[in-house]
C-alpha cells in the first residue's frame, strides 16, 4: 500500500492544501477511472453490463446524492425522493413533447427545474417541522404526485394506459439510442452534477447546510438564514432527483408509469444513503453498488449454483435473506456507511506498515 | 478478375457453406430457447407460479413425448422480476443471448409494464415479445409492431365481447339501450386502458355506462358499491386485479348486489380471485380465453407424462389445471407452435428470433390443428397475419359454483371490425412519434 504514500508531496500554497484531491495519487486514480468509464467501458462492455447494471447504478447513484444533498447534508429528512423523479421525468417528457424542436438536454434541465420547484412546496413544511414529522409530510408529496401523474392524463399525453415513452436519444445530431450511447449520456450528466456537487458541498451553501443540519438554533444565533437554506436544500435536491428520474425514464428503461415511482423507490434511494454514507458523495457510488449490483451478483450466482436443485422462487427468497443478513452486518460493523468504511481504509493504507 | 470466379453458383456455394459454419458455430447445441421472466416472489406470485408452471410443463411434455419440436429440444431457464419493471428489463438483457449457444425464441413477460418497458429493446434485437391476453392494445397492427404479439386477445378486443355477450342475454345487441352498465376499475395504467373503448361502445348501442375507480389496492369499496346500489345497474364489469377482485365479490354481497351480475375481466377470472370471497362469489360471471379443468387431452398427457413422473413444476399439485396454469398451457401451445411453423419454412434447426417471428406471424390453429394438439375447447381458433397480431378476440363465460368454475357459453367474438380503425389510429400515431416507417402487409402476403 505504498502506493498511498505522501512521501514528498507538500503544501506550499493554501490552495493545495483546499483541493478535493489532495494526494496526487487520488488525482491520477480519479483521471484514470473516468478515462476507463469514458473511453474503455463503452468498448468493451456487453449490452447487458451497460443497460441493465451500469445504467441504473449511475441513475440511482445520482439519486442517491440529490438525497444526500439534502439528507446527508442539509439535514432535512425526507421520503419524497421518487416524486422529485416523477416530476423530474413527466416535466422532462412534457418539455420535449410541447415545445418543438428541444434540445434534449434542455428538456432534462427543465424537468430538473420543474422539480427544484415541487421540492420547494414540499420543503415548506420545514421550516416549522423537523424529524420524522417532515418525512410523514414529504409522503405527502409521494401520494400527491403519483396520484396526481394517474388522475390528470394530460401528463401523460392522454396515453389510456398512462404510461409515457421516450422520444428518440439523440444530442446534436449524434444517436445516442445505442446501449452505449445511453449508458455515455448517463455518465457525462453524472459527471457534471457530481462536479457541481462537489463545489456546492464545500461552498458557502454547503457549510450553511451543515450548519443547519447539526444544530438549526445555533445556525439562525450566526447569521445564517435557516429558511433560505432549507429551502435551497429542497430545491437542489429535488432538481438532482428530477435529472435522475428523467435519466431513469429516458435513458434507462425508455417508458415509464408513474407506478415506476412509488415509495419502494423512494425507500430504496434512502437506503442507498444510509448503507453509502450520510454527508457523504462517495457514499453514493458506494451505496448503490451495493443495492443495485450485489441482488444482480447474489441472483446470478444462485441461478447459475442452485438452478435446478432447489425452486427458483425459494432461490430468490434465499437471496432476499442473505441481502437482509448482509445491510444488516454492515451497518452493525459501520453505522456510518460504507463511504466510512471506506475512509478507514485508506487511513489505514496510508501509513501502512506502520498501525495508526 | 474473371467471370467465372463470380460465377452464382460458385457463390451460393460459399455462401451456404459460411451460413452453415456460422449456424454450426452458433446454434452446435440444437436446443430451442425460451428465456423466461417469471414472477414466483411478491404480490402477484399466483398468477407468475402457475403460468409459468403450466408454461414450463407443457415445454417438458414437448420435450418427453416428441423429443423436442422435430428433434430441437427446447430449454429454458428463469429470471426473477417480481413484477417490477427494472427486474424485467435486467432479465431481459440478462437472457436475450441464449443460453449455451441455443438462441431465444421470443419472451413472455406476462407484464404490462415489463412489456412495455421491453417493447424497443425486443424491436431491436429481433425477439419477438410475446403478451398474451394483455398488452398494448394497438401492437395490435403488426405493420408498425413487427415485433409484438398480443396473442387472442387485447383489451379492447376482452370490453367489446363482454358487451357482445351483455348484448345475447338480453336478445340482441338493440336491446341494450337504455340498459346501465357500470364498470369498477382497477385505479392503474391497466385499469384504464378501456375507459375511451367503452365509452365508443356506449354510444353506438345506446346504453349508459358508468366508471367507478377503485384506488389500488382496493381493500376498501364500500362507497363505491353503495353508488353502484343507487345506479342500479343491469350489469357490473370487473375490472380488478389481485386482492380487489374477492373484496368487489364480498362488497356487492353486502350491499345486495347479485353476483350473477358481475362479470369479470380476464384478470379477474381466477380460482384465487372468487374462491376468498366464499359464499359471496357463488354465481359470480367472468370471461375466459383458457378454461380451467384436466379433462382436455393435452393435459392430461402432462399429467401422464410430467406430474406423473415427478417432473412437475407447480409445488402445490392441486393447482395443477388451474386458471393460470392453463393460460401457462395456452401460451406454451401457442409458442411451439410458432416454432413449429417457422421451421416449417427455415429448416428443422434452431432458429433465430427473426425467424420465430415469421412463425407467429403466421400462426395458425384451425380446429383440425386443435384436435392434434389435443386442445379442443381450451385454445380458440386463431389467425395471424402482418396486419393481425392478435388473432382470435374470442373469450368463453365461466361461472364460479362456490368450489369451481363451470364453463356457460360457447366462444363469443369481440367486434373486431369496428376496433380495428381504432387501433389503426393509435399505431399510427405512435409510428410518427417514433419515425417508424410501417411495413406494407399487402406485399408481406
Amino acid at each position: 500500500m505504498l502506493l498511498l504514500s505522501e512521501t514528498g508531496q507538500f503544501s506550499t500554497r493554501y490552495a493545495d492544501d483546499r483541493r478535493v484531491f489532495r494526494l496526487r495519487q487520488a488525482r491520477l486514480g480519479i483521471i484514470a477511472l473516468l478515462a476507463f468509464s469514458y473511453l474503455v467501458v463503452p468498448l468493451w462492455a456487453s449490452d447487458y453490463w451497460l443497460s441493465a447494471i451500469l445504467i441504473p447504478f449511475l441513475v440511482l447513484s445520482l439519486a442517491g446524492l440529490g438525497l444526500n444533498l439534502l439528507t446527508g447534508y442539509a439535514g432535512q429528512l425526507s421520503l419524497g425522493t421518487a416524486a422529485f423523479m416523477a416530476v423530474g421525468a413527466f416535466a422532462a417528457y412534457n418539455f420535449q413533447l410541447r415545445v418543438e424542436g428541444l434540445p434534449f438536454l434542455a428538456s432534462f434541465l427543465l424537468g430538473g427545474l420543474v422539480a427544484a420547484a415541487a421540492g420547494v412546496v414540499f420543503g415548506l413544511p420545514s421550516l416549522r417541522i423537523k424529524g420524522f414529522y417532515l418525512i410523514v409530510s414529504t409522503l405527502a408529496a409521494q401520494f400527491l404526485v403519483e396520484w396526481a401523474l394517474t388522475k390528470f392524463g394530460w401528463f401523460s399525453n392522454f396515453n389510456p394506459s398512462g404510461v409515457i415513452t421516450a422520444p428518440p436519444l439523440s444530442v446534436l445530431g449524434v444517436d445516442l439510442s445505442s446501449p452505449a450511447g445511453r449508458y455515455l449520456l448517463t455518465l457525462a450528466v453524472v459527471t457534471v452534477l457530481f462536479v457541481v456537487a462537489v463545489r456546492i458541498v464545500r461552498s458557502d451553501l454547503g457549510r450553511n447546510w451543515m450548519a443547519v443540519r447539526d444544530m438549526d438554533t445555533a445556525a439562525a444565533v450566526i447569521g445564517i438564514p435557516v429558511a433560505r437554506t432549507k429551502l435551497l436544500a429542497f430545491a437542489i435536491g429535488a432538481f438532482y432527483c428530477g435529472v435522475a428520474g428523467s435519466l431513469w425514464a429516458f435513458a434507462y428503461l425508455g417508458t415509464v408509469e408513474p407506478h415506476g415511482f412509488d415509495l419502494n423507490r423512494s425507500f430504496q434511494v434512502l437506503f442507498i444513503v444510509i448503507i453509502g454514507g450520510l454527508g457523504s458523495i462517495l457514499g453514493n457510488f458506494l451505496g448503490a453498488a451495493f443495492i443495485v449490483l450485489l441482488p444482480l451478483l447474489m441472483s446470478n450466482l444462485g441461478g447459475s449454483l442452485l438452478g435446478g436443485v432447489i425452486d427458483p422462487g425459494d432461490t430468490e427468497n434465499l437471496q432476499k435473506i442473505l441481502f437482509g443478513v448482509l445491510i444488516i452486518l454492515f451497518l452493525i460493523r459501520e453505522p456510518e456507511g460504507l463511504a466510512s468504511l471506506w475512509r478507514g481504509l485508506r487511513a489505514r493504507a496510508r501509513v501502512w506498515p506502520l498501525r495508526d | 478478375m474473371t467471370a467465372s470466379r463470380f460465377s452464382p453458383r460458385r457463390l451460393a456455394a460459399t455462401f451456404s457453406l459460411g451460413l452453415a459454419l456460422a449456424s454450426g458455430a452458433a446454434f452446435a447445441a440444437n436446443e430451442q430457447y425460451f428465456p423466461l421472466q417469471s414472477y414466483r416472489v411478491g404480490p402477484y406470485a399466483a398468477g407468475g407460479t402457475g403460468f409459468f408452471g403450466g408454461f414450463i410443463d407443457y415445454m417438458q411434455l414437448i420435450n418427453a413425448r416428441d423429443g423436442g419440436v422435430n428433434g430441437v429440444k427446447l430449454t429454458w431457464s428463469e429470471c426473477e422480476t417480481e413484477y417490477v419493471v427494472e427486474k424485467g428489463v435486467e432479465c431481459y438483457e440478462r437472457l436475450k443471448k441464449g443460453l449455451n449457444g441455443a438462441p431465444a425464441a421470443a419472451t413472455n413477460p406476462l407484464s404490462v409494464g415489463i412489456a412495455y418497458a421491453t417493447l424497443e429493446r425486443s424491436t431491436a434485437d429481433k425477439i419477438p415479445l410475446i403478451t398474451i391476453n394483455h398488452g398494448r392494445t394497438d401492437s395490435t397492427d403488426g405493420s408498425v409492431f413487427p415485433y409484438v404479439f398480443p396473442l387472442q386477445l387485447n383489451p379492447y378486443s376482452e370490453v367489446s365481447a363482454i358487451v357482445n355477450y351483455i348484448g345475447q342475454k338480453a336478445g340482441g345487441l338493440d336491446k341494450l339501450k337504455g340498459k346501465k352498465i357500470v364498470t369498477l376499475y382497477h385505479g392503474s395504467p391497466y385499469g384504464k386502458e378501456t375507459i375511451p373503448i367503452l365509452d365508443i361502445l356506449a354510444k353506438k348501442y345506446g346504453f349508459s355506462v358508468t366508471h367507478i375507480e377503485v384506488p389500488h389496492p382496493g381493500t376498501e369499496q364500500q362507497s363505491q358499491w353503495l353508488n353502484i346500489r343507487r345506479i342500479k345497474p343491469e350489469w357490473v364489469i370487473l375490472r380488478g386485479w389481485g386482492v380487489m377482485n374477492p373484496v368487489a365479490l364480498k362488497t356487492a354481497a353486502k350491499t345486495g348486489f347479485p353476483a350473477d351480475r358481475v362479470i369479470g375481466n380476464i384478470w379477474s377470472n381466477s380460482e384465487d380471485d372468487a374462491a376468498p370471497a366464499g359464499d359471496a362469489a357463488k354465481g359470480f360471471i367472468s370471461i375466459t380465453t383458457h378454461p380451467a379443468g384436466t379433462d382436455f387431452p393435452v393435459l392430461k398427457d402432462i399429467d401422464k407424462q410430467v406430474v406423473k413422473a415427478g417432473k412437475g413444476n407447480l409445488q402445490d399439485p392441486k393447482r395443477f389445471g388451474n386458471v393460470y396454469y392453463n393460460l401457462g398451457v395456452v401460451n406454451g401451445i401457442l409458442n411451439v407452435e410458432a416454432v413449429r411453423i417457422a421451421q416449417a419454412k427455415f429448416g428443422k434447426r434452431p432458429l433465430s428470433g427473426e425467424e420465430v417471428r415469421w412463425g407467429f406471424e403466421h400462426l395458425n390453429i384451425d380446429n383440425k390443428r386443435l384436435q392434434e394438439l389435443g386442445a379442443v375447447g381450451l385454445v380458440q381458433n386463431l389467425k395471424l397475419s402482418c396486419a393481425d397480431h392478435e388473432g382470435g378476440g374470442a373469450v368463453r363465460f365461466q361461472q364460479w359454483d362456490g368450489a369451481r368454475w363451470k364453463v356457460i357459453s360457447d366462444w363469443v367474438q369481440a367486434d373486431r371490425a369496428l376496433l380495428r380503425p381504432i387501433i389503426e389510429k393509435s399505431a399510427a400515431a405512435y409510428a410518427k412519434e417514433k419515425g417508424i416507417t410501417p411495413r406494407n402487409c399487402a406485399k408481406e402476403g
